[in-house]
């Protein structure tokens, strides 16, 4: 990777409202290839930027481009199968871990080598066959981890990957994160309320403001 | 049918000995429902009494096309009163005509091509009322679910959606249970029907003095005809309401935009 990796998102004057009240205001930043760590209080509008870069939701003001081409050029459903986000609370499919790691690899068209996926999530294979509705909480954000990998995307989006974990449950987390990089040239936009865990995992770190 | 009975005017008000009785009980037991009781039982013989008199009127003129009329009013007040029931659902309004007016066409239109029913207001205007009325209680029901399931599976349904899911993908359980629960009521009567209650029809033939088997054959056919009009119209109903929950875009609409629809009858 040179100095100067090449840009996947940028964000002029982005705003959005919800309910007469702006959400996100103003905002302006670049977000490269790499790791980038989006760190800010609570109420900052982390969750709805990272809502914003695969268009579960659009700016009401202001301009989002991926790769170069305006993100609303982007057809919406290629768009997330390309960028994919892990929601900060787990929302799982009934049924098992694989049925829903096949539902997601059918939807993106991709084979689906499962023992693998869950591998790269840091799941061992036994999980394969486990009801999502009998995981803990740290076990399902994992289960929804393997369940994005299972689509081969370009870039992960993760909103507080570690929120639900224990110290050990997040280092492990945080080491899959740091292997899923090394070793597929994944892009990781991880929104974090952890300033410490933004710096361990982030290349970069995009601050923003209450 | 050539049987009739004359029923006196003394033995409907000898009946009202029996809604002074609830009215008692409710003073008694404070259920509170004394005025409730009294609003009912008025709006009841006026209501009842203005539609016998349309009925005798469209009976007597004997034109299709007024008995089509009434059937489209029917389907215009059985909507707008169904929405009420589904006011979480954004814009329910139209889903629930087009969901009417699909299931009263297509069961009435179905009867008469099969030389069940003749096309002549005898026969249409009750078999319709029933038809529309038990539609609209079917949509307003699953509408009602689809409202509750997509406010609770808000996060299930978008996490689905990242993943690059259609609309229709994301809202498929959702949509699923809520036609269930449309359709699961009148399922259960038809089970336990002749069992633990008598229809309508059929006590009301065999009060008018109809043979027990005449009875239970319109009977039969009603029940069948009514289990097809609920399913066209929870169906109709829940495909269509399913997609004002989301954009073009494939997003799920802000909450704060499915505001609750006035609309007073």
């Amino acid at each position: 990777m040179g100095d100067h990796p090449p840009v996947l998102f940028e964000l002029r004057d982005v705003g959005l409202d919800r309910g007469g009240r702006a959400v996100l205001d103003s905002f302006s930043a670049q977000i490269p290839e790499g790791a980038t760590a989006i760190v800010g209080p609570s109420g900052a509008g982390k969750s709805t930027l990272l809502r914003l870069l695969n268009r579960l939701a659009d700016p009401g003001r202001g301009e989002i481009s991926y790769r170069g081409r305006p993100l609303s050029a982007y057809e919406p459903l290629a768009l997330r199968r390309e960028v994919a986000l892990v929601p900060q609370l787990p929302a799982l499919l009934e049924g098992t871990v694989e049925s829903n790691l096949r539902y997601a690899a059918d939807l993106a068209g991709e084979p689906l080598e499962v023992d693998e996926t869950l591998a790269r999530a840091g799941l061992d294979p036994s999980f394969a066959d486990r009801d999502v509705a009998k995981l803990s909480v740290g076990e399902q954000q994992r289960a929804m981890l393997a369940r994005a990998l299972a689509q081969r995307p370009a870039v992960l989006l993760l909103d507080e990957p570690t929120s639900a974990l224990d110290h050990a449950a997040r280092d492990a987390v945080e080491a899959t994160l740091a292997r899923l990089r090394a070793e597929s040239g994944l892009s990781l936009v991880l929104v974090s309320h952890d300033p410490e865990q933004a710096r361990r995992l982030g290349d970069r770190v995009v601050e923003m403001p209450a | 049918m050539s049987t009739s009975i004359h029923v006196e005017l003394w033995q409907v008000a000898a009946s009202l000995l029996l809604v002074a009785l609830a009215t008692a009980i409710s003073r008694w037991q404070r259920a509170g429902l004394e005025r409730d009781i009294v609003v009912a039982t008025v709006r009841s013989i006026v209501q009842l009494t203005l539609v016998g008199y349309a009925i005798k009127l469209i009976f007597d003129v004997d034109s299709i096309w007024l008995v089509l009329l009434l059937l489209a009013v029917m389907v215009l007040f059985g909507a707008i009163t169904a929405r009420h029931r589904a006011d979480k659902v954004p814009d329910s309004f139209g889903p629930l005509l087009i969901a009417l007016a699909l299931a009263g066409g297509t069961t009435l239109g179905l009867v008469v091509a099969l030389g069940i029913f003749d096309p002549t207001p005898r026969y249409l205007v009750p078999v319709g009322g029933m038809v529309i009325g038990n539609a609209m209680t079917a949509s307003a029901v699953a509408l009602n679910r689809l409202g509750d399931e997509m406010a609770d599976a808000r996060a299930r349904i978008e996490a689905t959606l990242a993943l690059g899911a259609t609309a229709r993908e994301a809202a498929a359980p959702t949509v699923r249970r809520a036609l269930r629960s449309g359709m699961i009521a009148l399922v259960d009567s038809t089970k336990t029907t002749g069992l633990i209650f008598f229809p309508g029809t059929m006590v009301g033939m065999l009060l008018a003095g109809a043979s027990p088997t005449d009875a239970v054959r319109l009977q039969l056919i009603l029940l069948y005809t009514l289990l097809g009009s609920v399913s066209i119209s929870a169906l109709v109903a829940t495909l269509l309401a399913y997609r004002n929950f989301f954009t073009p875009a494939t997003q799920l609409r802000d909450p704060e935009a499915a505001k609750p629809q006035k609309f007073v009858v």
